[in-house]
């Protein structure tokens, strides 16, 4: 996969800057607007897949390789979990909203709701590195038919 | 009336575009109105004044008609052959008017479109969450304070699923890609 034309490439390089900060704000506003880290981890996830389709896997895994996902989407879960421990130790309730009962913030504003705004940028980041594995895995393997009419699992570039 | 107009028409289009994603021969076609069905329903829930949902559903459409198409392109679909089964056709038409008489009665019994279940039960937590999801967790978002305050147990679940799923994909398709790589070195 080498890629797309020069006209693909170039509205991919000036869109994909705003594709990813419109998904950081749907993840950021998740509790005040609509929205929230599962749609706003799949809007950031698009915005990889873009650069994938337009300028070839190669590309994108030099920016972000398979090792860095696997450690962004551990560490979106991680520390979904230890939000939900935090509240366990400290508040006694499995997921207590410690934050906001303790320090309660100015209402309709960021910083309004305590945990809440964590475990939103927590399940962001695990929901578009989880995204993005599963299309790099997808795009690096496609089964095709062979002669005898089963099929096979073969890579990229051994196809061409 | 208004609203139930709209979805009507809605509701009429999505399942055309169910009955041609099904019926139609090429594979890139029937791709293509699945993706139009997912559209479809982002904007049914808008108009059900689901905005969350809506959001959801379109992203996650996007993302699904590139992995389809990028799966499909450039294949044939391999036509199924063979006799229809008359007993198992008869079957199947039995179960989908028992199907439907069962849903008619049970929608009947539901309260008239527009009016929520909870207005009809006293002390449902839902009655709860409404009146103080703002004062308790701070959050504007109703929809937010109780997927990841109030329920974020579910939550939990959620990503512990789509972690499993992922780590199964990467499990099951990386071997040969590794292989190669090792190989090379």
């Amino acid at each position: 996969m080498n890629g797309m034309t020069v006209i693909v490439k170039t509205v991919t390089r000036w869109l994909k800057v705003f594709i990813f900060l419109y998904g950081i704000y749907i993840i950021i506003t998740g509790h005040l607007a609509p929205g929230g880290g599962f749609a706003g981890g799949v809007i950031i996830a698009c915005s990889y897949m873009l650069l994938t389709l337009a300028y070839g896997k190669e590309f994108t895994l030099k920016r972000l390789s398979l090792r860095a996902g696997h450690h962004l989407d551990s560490s979106g879960a991680l520390l979904f979990l230890v939000v939900a421990l935090f509240g366990l130790g400290s508040g006694g309730i499995f997921f207590a909203n410690v934050l906001q009962n303790r320090y309660p913030g100015a209402k309709f504003t960021l910083l309004s709701s305590g945990t809440i705004l964590i475990s939103n940028i927590a399940i962001g980041l695990k929901v578009a590195a989880s995204l993005f594995l599963i299309f790099i895995i997808l795009s690096v393997l496609r089964i095709v038919l062979v002669e005898d009419g089963s099929q096979k699992m073969i890579q990229e570039e051994e196809e061409e | 009336m208004g609203i139930e107009l709209y979805l009507f028409i809605l509701l009429v289009f999505l399942i055309v575009g169910a009955l041609i994603a099904v019926e139609t021969k090429n594979l890139l076609s029937s791709v293509i109105s699945l993706g139009a069905i997912g559209f479809g329903l982002s904007i049914a829930f808008l108009f059900l004044r689901a905005p969350d949902l809506a959001i959801v559903q379109i992203a996650v459409e996007v993302v699904l008609l590139i992995f389809l198409i990028r799966a499909t392109i450039g294949r044939d679909v391999i036509p199924t052959k063979g006799h229809i089964h008359w007993a198992g056709l008869l079957i199947v038409c039995l179960l989908t008017v028992g199907f439907f008489a069962f849903g008619y009665y049970a929608f009947r019994s539901l309260n008239e479109f527009g009016t929520p279940i909870i207005s009809a039960v006293g002390n449902a937590p839902s009655n709860k969450y409404l009146a103080d999801g703002l004062k308790e967790t701070g959050s504007a978002n109703i929809v937010t304070s109780i997927l990841l305050d109030y329920r974020a147990y579910d939550t939990l679940g959620e990503a512990t699923v789509l972690f499993a799923a992922v780590l199964g994909a990467l499990a099951v398709l990386r071997g040969r890609a590794w292989s190669k790589r090792e190989k090379d070195k």
